[in-house]
């Protein structure tokens, strides 16, 4: 086979991936012709996503927010990250989709349409903050591997479901059980119908938590495909990727959840301390539960020029994990002084803060505004990046933005 | 000469005859056949006609400009058609490009995708996709932290 016409059938094979259906005639396209939808396959169209979102990946989709485009409250679709690890799913029909329970320490095995979930249950709205337990990758020396977010990894949105509890309580819980592991729709990058992109899960502690749920609404609408269209596990707090898209199944497991990646050293990270660089053995890596503090300035977008004398009104968010933000500072002198400034209680438990500031600038010349978090144990951002790990995850260092003062 | 020579003699010049006329008739149809491998669209009267009508529009889907391989973004450099075979068919180039690696971890890298993610054995061309990698996305040093860099200046206006 001539390589043109092969990158032609694989172009014709993933276009039919895409859109859900089989290419007819599709092997006999007329060289050099392009398919509509694959000339300009504009992720910012197809997920109505703001024009200032950054694409880190087309396969699989990913893509990340900037700072200044997560100045909402609450935040909208169009300035949420998008993290997959497969492809996504097709021809997703919500009247026959339906949810099992099962695992070694279900009492019942158990299937619920949504309709089911939706009348048999008590529905609840939270603002979750979820963010990539790789986010802040992208700084770490030496590098490591992955999709290389900066900051822009993160959300709170609004998110209406029932809880995983009362699914979990309905089917029956034994009293061996351990973790819950999730299952979905999506496919494997490979093609291949044996291998999931992803099954995560949490410790029957975490999944008993009142925020978290099997979730159908985002924002008040239907939740987007890309966020995980018909139903979604949303763990506030925890790495993103536990709350899971697209889930048609949850395993009640009596050990540690053994789906793909939750072993190796996917969103794991050494037990002990390493140095920048260092090989670690898989068995002494642990997975990663409540993220850590974080906080960024989402106003205003660095590089502002601002006239001597003027004040600069800043603001942002601040979210802790599992934690509340206790305390929040910043800095004009890079750190040498820290000045504190008021910080909101959450709306609900998971939900990031929201802090502002009125800071002043003794003179002309170039300066950084530095935002340090500090949760309620006492444990605040570092300046500089927290401890190397071999896959890059749990960046918390503090964020900074440009301001010249003329 | 005996008789039996001569008609011995007029055998055998028929026999190299047919022989010669055998291996003439050889050479043309495997000669033709080998024309016709080489080029499949020689009795294709039809779609000959197409691509005549349709050579200003073909697109080279890997043409270079500016020393960039347009359709994947990979800098056109010794390796690169081996590296866009092997390594965009499953993911996005934008997941190579964005990751800068020694060789001794690309291959572990390589490695792994072997052992979970379907990748083939990549044979010698392993050895030219790291050397493609290594060459033209090396490891940048960053420190604990690094400056603040391309920022875009704006008039602020609160």
């Amino acid at each position: 086979m001539k390589r043109r016409d092969f990158v032609k059938k694989a172009a014709v094979s993933s276009f039919a991936t895409l859109i859900g259906t089989e290419l007819v005639f599709g092997s006999q396209m007329i060289d050099g012709y392009v398919p509509l939808a694959l000339q300009d396959p504009d992720p910012f169209k197809l997920f109505n996503k703001h024009k200032d979102m950054v694409v880190l990946n087309d396969k699989p989709w990913n893509i990340e927010a900037q700072a200044h485009l997560l100045d909402d409250k609450m935040t909208p679709n169009s300035c949420m990250f998008i993290r997959n690890n497969g492809l996504v799913p097709e021809g997703i029909d919500p009247k026959t989709w339906t949810l099992t329970i099962d695992g070694e320490s279900v009492k019942n095995k158990k299937a619920y349409t949504l309709s089911d979930l939706k009348s048999k249950f008590e529905q609840h709205t939270y603002q979750l903050t979820l963010e990539c337990g790789g986010n802040g990758r992208a700084e770490f020396d030496p590098p490591a591997k992955g999709n290389q977010w900066t900051i822009g990894a993160v959300h709170c949105a609004s998110w209406t479901g029932v809880r995983l509890r009362d699914v979990l309580e309905d089917a029956g819980i034994k009293s061996d059980a351990v973790y819950i592991g999730y299952h979905a729709v999506d496919k494997h990058l490979s093609m291949d119908p044996k291998k999931e992109p992803i099954s995560r899960g949490c410790p029957m502690s975490k999944a008993m938590q009142d925020e978290t749920l099997l979730a159908f609404k985002m924002n008040g609408d239907d939740i987007p495909l890309i966020h995980g269209y018909p139903l979604r596990l949303v763990a506030g707090g925890w790495p993103a990727s536990v709350s899971g898209k697209w889930i048609n199944r949850i395993s009640i497991r009596n050990k540690v959840h053994d789906g793909t990646k939750m072993t190796g050293t996917a969103y794991r990270v050494p037990c002990e301390p390493v140095a920048p660089g260092e090989k670690v053995k898989d068995e002494d890596m642990c997975i990663i539960e409540s993220m850590p503090v974080k906080s960024l300035i989402t106003y205003p977008k660095t590089g502002a020029i601002i006239k001597n004398g003027k004040p600069l009104n800043i603001r942002g968010h601040a979210w802790a994990g599992e934690l509340e933000v206790g305390k929040m500072e910043y800095s004009i002198d890079f750190g040498s002084t820290w000045s504190i400034c008021p910080i909101e209680k959450p709306v609900n438990r998971l939900a990031w803060q929201h802090f502002s500031a009125t800071v002043d600038f003794p003179k002309s010349g170039y300066y950084e505004v530095w935002a340090r978090a500090t949760d309620t144990n006492g444990i605040a951002q570092p300046m500089l990046l927290p401890g190397w790990n071999p896959k890059g995850y749990l960046n918390n260092a503090c964020h900074r933005i440009a301001v010249k003062v003329i | 000469m005996s008789n039996d020579e001569k008609v011995f003699r007029a055998q055998v010049r028929k026999v190299y005859r047919l022989l010669m006329l055998l291996f003439v008739l050889f050479v043309i149809t495997g000669g033709g056949l080998m024309y016709y491998m080489a080029n499949p669209d020689i009795f294709d009267f039809m779609s000959k006609s197409k691509t005549v009508t349709l050579e200003p529009v073909e697109v080279d889907e890997d043409r270079i400009e500016n020393g960039i391989h347009v359709r994947t973004g990979l800098v056109d450099a010794e390796g690169l058609m081996t590296v866009v075979n092997n390594c965009t068919n499953c993911h996005s180039s934008k997941l190579v490009t964005q990751n800068r690696m020694n060789a001794e971890r690309w291959n572990a890298t390589i490695k792994w995708m072997q052992e979970t993610q379907n990748l083939w054995d990549l044979g010698r061309n392993q050895e030219v996709i790291v050397n493609y990698l290594v060459t033209n996305y090396p490891p940048i040093a960053k420190g604990r932290r690094m400056i603040l860099t391309d920022i875009d200046w704006y008039e602020f206006e609160d």
